[in-house]
């Protein structure tokens, strides 16, 4: 290799360099503004105030969905394996909502520390398998939970 | 040793090889793409979860993965022309911009399709998402800064540096997914301990990426011809081409 393409080389290497600590550096600073929701653990840890407008992330909770019977009010429970927020919602839930099922609830605290939504989002998994497969696993009990996917990756200041 | 790359830096004879390759290409992808659709959307079974919707993926997934491919693939020959400057290597770059951000597009379009029935809504601004529409600013930032400059030459160096800069985007898309609380699922088929897909699907979704694979590469022999006719249109291989009856 001549010199001058080395020289070349080794300034595209830098310039590489330079650009991703710069973006690495930018991406660390804003990522809780990069976290599209907090967890039940945040919540937990009291890192978002009632009232504050947020989105909660977590698992259904088996057998805690309450529905209403004159109307379309639904109450359910919200974990990430550890720590849980009753969440009340009054407006239609996606298709995919289900016991067991991830989803992300765009709303706020109230004062009994209930997540009050005004929007619900369902979060589908990354597994994709034929029906019969899924009950063959269900039957084994290997069915992949997704709520520890839930848990906070990093502590969420408010 | 290098007298066979070299070979790859000459245009008459890159020029030959693509005339005599693109065909081939293009209808291995055709066969492929065929073949892929109705082993996707007729033989596969439906999700156990999202029922038949899934069946998009068919078409998001690969167009997810290209949009990058088709970025690094620019990245690199960009590099490769700033060190050693060799042209050739910036007609590819030249030639991959557009069917990149079409990808990227069809990436975008795909998946917000795909998100209203399952996650129940078009668009998030969800890391993932967002990154993914910066990649297609990438594109056409590096489009319209080439069509800006006036004189190609400096022109073709300028867009270079863009385009290397611009890989730091890739990993950021890529791992978005594990690094941020999202609403896109984490990774199903590129993860440590396997893909976490059943075999049925699993097969056409690989067909269907070496459809789109081959896809690429077909648009890009076709477009590297017209890049290097362009730059070498007062060429004597040209001249000679054009008399001999056959560009």
């Amino acid at each position: 290799m001549t010199p001058k393409r080395k020289q070349r080389l080794i300034l595209v290497g830098l310039l590489v360099l330079g650009c991703s600590a710069t973006v690495a550096l930018v991406v660390t600073a804003f990522r809780s503004n990069l976290e599209l929701f907090h967890s039940p653990g945040d919540v937990a840890a009291g890192s978002v105030a009632p009232g504050q407008r947020f989105r909660l992330g977590g698992m259904v909770v088996e057998g805690s969905v309450i529905r209403s019977m004159e109307s379309v009010d639904v109450q359910f429970d919200l974990t990430d394996s550890v720590d849980v927020v009753t969440v009340r919602f009054d407006s239609i839930l996606p298709d995919l909502f289900s016991e067991g099922q991830g989803i992300v609830a765009k709303g706020q605290l109230n004062e009994q520390g209930e997540f009050i939504a005004s929007e619900v989002l369902a979060k589908h998994d990354e597994n994709y398998m034929p029906p019969e497969i899924a009950e063959a696993l269900q039957k084994a009990g290997r069915m992949p939970s997704t709520a520890a996917t839930f848990n906070s990756k990093t502590s969420v200041d408010p | 040793m290098f007298k066979w790359i070299h070979k790859f830096g000459s245009p008459p004879y890159v020029y030959a090889l693509s005339k005599a390759l693109s065909p081939w290409v293009g209808i291995a992808s055709l066969i492929l793409f065929a073949f892929g659709l109705y082993l996707g959307l007729v033989k596969a079974p439906p999700d156990y979860e999202q029922g038949e919707v899934y069946r998009i993926i068919f078409v998001h997934v690969p167009a997810a993965w290209m949009s990058m491919f088709v970025y690094t693939m620019m990245a690199i020959s960009s590099a490769v022309f700033l060190i050693w400057r060799m042209k050739l290597a910036d007609v590819v770059a030249e030639a991959s911009a557009g069917i990149g951000a079409w990808f990227t597009f069809l990436a975008l379009a795909t998946g917000s399709i795909w998100g209203r029935p399952t996650w129940g809504t078009w668009w998030e601004w969800d890391a993932r998402l967002t990154f993914e529409l910066i990649l297609l600013f990438q594109y056409m930032a590096y489009m319209a800064l080439r069509a800006a400059i006036e004189h190609k030459q400096s022109g073709a160096r300028a867009v270079a540096i863009l385009a290397v800069v611009g890989i730091v985007n890739i990993p950021i898309i890529h791992f978005s997914v594990e690094w941020f609380n999202s609403l896109h699922q984490p990774a199903t088929i590129t993860r440590a301990d396997g893909p976490k897909m059943h075999s049925s699907m699993l097969i056409p979704l690989f067909i269907m990426v070496g459809a789109f694979q081959l896809y690429y590469f077909h648009h890009l022999l076709v477009k590297m011809r017209v890049g290097m006719l362009t730059r070498d249109r007062r060429a004597r291989w040209v001249a000679e081409r054009v008399d001999s009856g056959g560009l």
